[in-house]
């Protein structure tokens, strides 16, 4: 992940504003590049759009997906949809929760991971899920969690 | 010889790269000639990593395999088919497969998914070719007449949306595909994007020839980046091989296709919030009329439908409309592909003509519940979908019979549930789901569903219960009337039809409310106000 650099921020804006629709794919770009999606984008995308800033301030907060700041170094994404319900997924997201001393949408006090909530990743058949750094993992029980925290702690 | 290993992410999620691997390193060990193919998924989770080797007599399937088995596999001669602990036979042969009737599906987890050539050895492309042959009336006839029905969830007939399409007169109009597949126990979309994309794209570009469209959209959930990277190279090679651009397959005829991601918002499943999205804007419900029909993407005409519904047009197309509809039951024709979730021992996906009952899919595919213990409850179509009791179950899986009864088919999710759950729980989540997800638009889902959380803690702490319950369902009353789309107007099902089925769940002894609450996103104090 880079640092927040205005610069490249205004490079990548360019690059997709001529998309029809192009504030999604501007903002996950963004996001892909620094993490997080810093107010300082808010406006140049505005400008670079021909929108009002509100107007990119309200879609930035209107998904769950975009962050306002840098998360932890690794993203643990937790299904609690229905079907990982029916498997258990309450008990593992508390005992990870309890373990890392982070609820969901909290990032650690160490920096090392943030914890995220979501709400399905086609992978019901294989419940509990969790996706994380974009990895996916299924039939994840509390012991699976700590092992993939301890793993990548250990190559950390 | 080739040895087939998913890459779909289910498959991935048990391990299947890590199979992969050790596959290769003991082809390279053993200096054999072996090419390893990344096929997609064949729908029966509780075996991936499923291996399959061709043999001479056909495919044979090994699973669930780890990297651990992986030499013991060589050393037993897995490579010719030999026996082994972990041998399934060969693949065809599994019942669980062979008793279904894929069409949609026909080649999913048999082909590399982006190997054209393996597409069009296989029936791949046929429909466009018949389809270049019609007038865009008959293209669009024919799909009525096939009975198909969107799979999205609300079972619209998709040809007479595509005549309303067709009809509206515009310099520019749009195919979109909705590919948010936000319910949960869904992944049918999924796993034919990963694991057949170029079905999609076929489907998508009949569409455009039949409405006269000639650019196209998929809007795809941000949590899935598999599929995403799959449909980007898949259209990529479309592109390259003439199949998409400004003369598809050399008929002269223009269609683009790109790919759009969401960004965490399970409304934005909703048509009409799904094109506020893709245009850029914040995803809220858009009053209909204008239908997108009429006035959709850009304000032009639009057709918006489901990944399968999509997916599913070109074998109507190559085989014909009479052969599609000579599947399923009542006004529900064609097949369905059920999701098989949540506490399930054989989860996977089935696809069937439409007709076969909620117990023959948990039973006789499903095989009953994970854990072992009893059946409770099932949730079938997702988050709005009703709780149904075992007294249900001989409901069969169709669009009008399911409404009979107060449930929904929706996108043919089932989530089983075993005798731990508590249905007050599960209400209380419908409730605290919508609230999250409300786009905000309308009162009676933006508060309604807050207060709704609210009044079922009460009722789970004892508070006043009796009068509780009826202060919940007064509120259920008001969301199913006053909502402006069916997140709200929907929730109710899944509440009501828990109070209706199990109500021992909300007489249990006192437990207090919970301390801490998720607090929707949109109510979350934000540095940025
Ligand atoms: C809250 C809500 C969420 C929805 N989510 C999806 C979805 O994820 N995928 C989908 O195809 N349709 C979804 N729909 C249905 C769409 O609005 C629409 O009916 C569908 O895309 C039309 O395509 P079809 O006719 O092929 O089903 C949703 C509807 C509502 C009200
Ligand atoms: S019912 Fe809910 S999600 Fe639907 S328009 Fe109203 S506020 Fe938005
Ligand atoms: S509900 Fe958790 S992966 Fe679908
Ligand atoms: S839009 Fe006003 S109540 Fe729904």
């Amino acid at each position: 992940m880079q640092p927040w650099d205005t610069d490249r921020a205004s490079s990548l804006i360019q690059e997709l504003q001529q998309l029809p629709g192009a504030l999604l794919p501007i903002l996950h770009a963004l996001q892909d590049e620094f993490g997080y999606v810093d107010q300082t984008a808010v406006p140049l995308i505005a400008e670079a759009l021909n929108i009002s800033k509100a107007e990119v301030h309200g879609v930035i907060s209107f998904y769950h997906d975009f962050r306002h700041e840098l998360p932890g170094r690794h993203i643990l994404k937790m299904c609690r949809a229905e079907s990982c319900q029916s498997m258990g997924c309450d008990r593992v997201i508390e005992h990870v929760e309890k373990r890392l001393g982070a609820k969901l949408g909290e990032t650690t006090a160490d920096g090392s991971f943030t914890l995220d909530a979501v709400y399905c990743l086609g992978n019901c058949a294989l419940s509990p899920a969790v996706l994380l750094d974009g990895k996916p993992y299924g039939r994840v029980s509390a012991q699976v969690a700590d092992f993939l925290i301890d793993d990548v702690r250990r190559r950390a | 010889m080739k040895v087939f290993v998913p890459c779909d992410m289910a498959a991935l999620s048990v391990g299947a790269d890590a199979v992969a691997r050790a596959i290769s390193e003991q082809v390279a060990a053993r200096r054999l000639d072996v090419t390893v193919v990344r096929n997609g998924s064949r729908g029966m989770f509780w075996l991936e990593p499923l291996v399959e080797v061709e043999t001479a007599k056909g495919r044979v399937a090994y699973g669930p395999v780890t990297a651990e088995s992986v030499q013991g596999l060589f050393d037993a001669g897995f490579l010719e088919g030999k026996a082994h602990t972990l041998c399934l036979g060969p693949t065809e042969e599994i019942p669980y497969l062979k008793k279904q009737e894929r069409l949609t599906f026909a080649r999913c987890g048999i082909v590399d998914p982006l190997s054209l050539s393996d597409y069009v050895s296989r029936d791949g492309y046929k429909g466009l070719q018949r389809a270049l042959t019609m007038t865009p009336e008959a293209l669009v006839e024919e799909v009525t007449q096939s009975g198909l029905r969107g799979r999205g969830g609300a079972g619209f007939p998709t040809g007479i949306k595509w005549k309303t399409v067709l009809h509206a007169a515009a310099d520019q109009k749009y195919i979109v595909c909705n590919a948010d597949e936000g319910d949960s126990g869904t992944y049918a979309d999924r796993m034919i994007m990963e694991g057949d994309p170029f079905v999609l794209i076929e489907g998508m570009t009949i569409a455009g020839f039949a409405v006269g469209a000639t650019s196209g959209y998929i809007y795809l959930r941000s949590e899935y980046p598999h599929a995403f990277k799959t449909l980007k190279r898949a259209i990529a090679i479309a592109y390259e091989k003439g199949y998409l651009g400004a003369d598809v397959a050399g008929s002269g005829k223009h269609f683009d296709l790109d790919v759009r991601l969401g960004a965490g918002a399970y409304i934005c499943g909703e048509e009409t919030s799904l094109l506020e999205s893709l245009e850029g804007k914040r995803g809220q419900i858009r009053p209909k009329p204008p239908l997108p029909a009429i006035e959709g993407l850009f304000g032009k005409p639009t057709v918006v439908n489901n990944v399968i519904s999509l997916a599913t047009v070109p074998i109507i197309l190559d085989k014909g409309a009479d052969f599609y509809k000579d599947f399923g039951m009542g006004r529900s024709r064609g097949t369905l592909t059920i999701q098989l979730a949540g506490n399930i021992k054989y989860g996977g996906l089935v696809e069937k003509a439409f007709g076969i009952t909620l117990r023959e899919a948990i039973y006789d595919f499903g095989g009953g519940t994970h854990s072992g213990r009893s059946f409770r409850a099932v949730q079938v179509g997702g988050p709005l979908g009703a709780y149904f009791p075992e007294s249900l179950l001989d409901t069969p899986l169709d669009y009008e019979a399911f409404a009979a009864k107060k449930g929904l088919v929706g996108h043919g999710g089932i989530v089983v549930f075993d005798d731990t759950v508590d249905l007050a729980r599960q209400a209380r989540f419908a409730m605290e789901f919508c609230a999250i997800e409300s786009c905000g638009k309308c009162t009676p889902c933006r508060i309604g569903s807050t207060r709704g959380v609210e009044v079922i803690d009460r009722i789970i702490a004892n508070q006043d219960r009796m009068k509780n319950l009826e202060v919940l369902d007064d509120l259920c009353e008001l969301m199913l009337d006053g909502s402006l789309c069916a997140l709200g107007g929907l929730t109710p099902y899944p509440v009501l039809s828990a109070v209706q089925h199990f109500p021992e769940d909300f007489d249990k002894p006192a437990v207090p409310p919970p301390p801490a609450q998720m607090a929707p996103k949109g109510q979350e104090s934000s540095s940025w106000r």
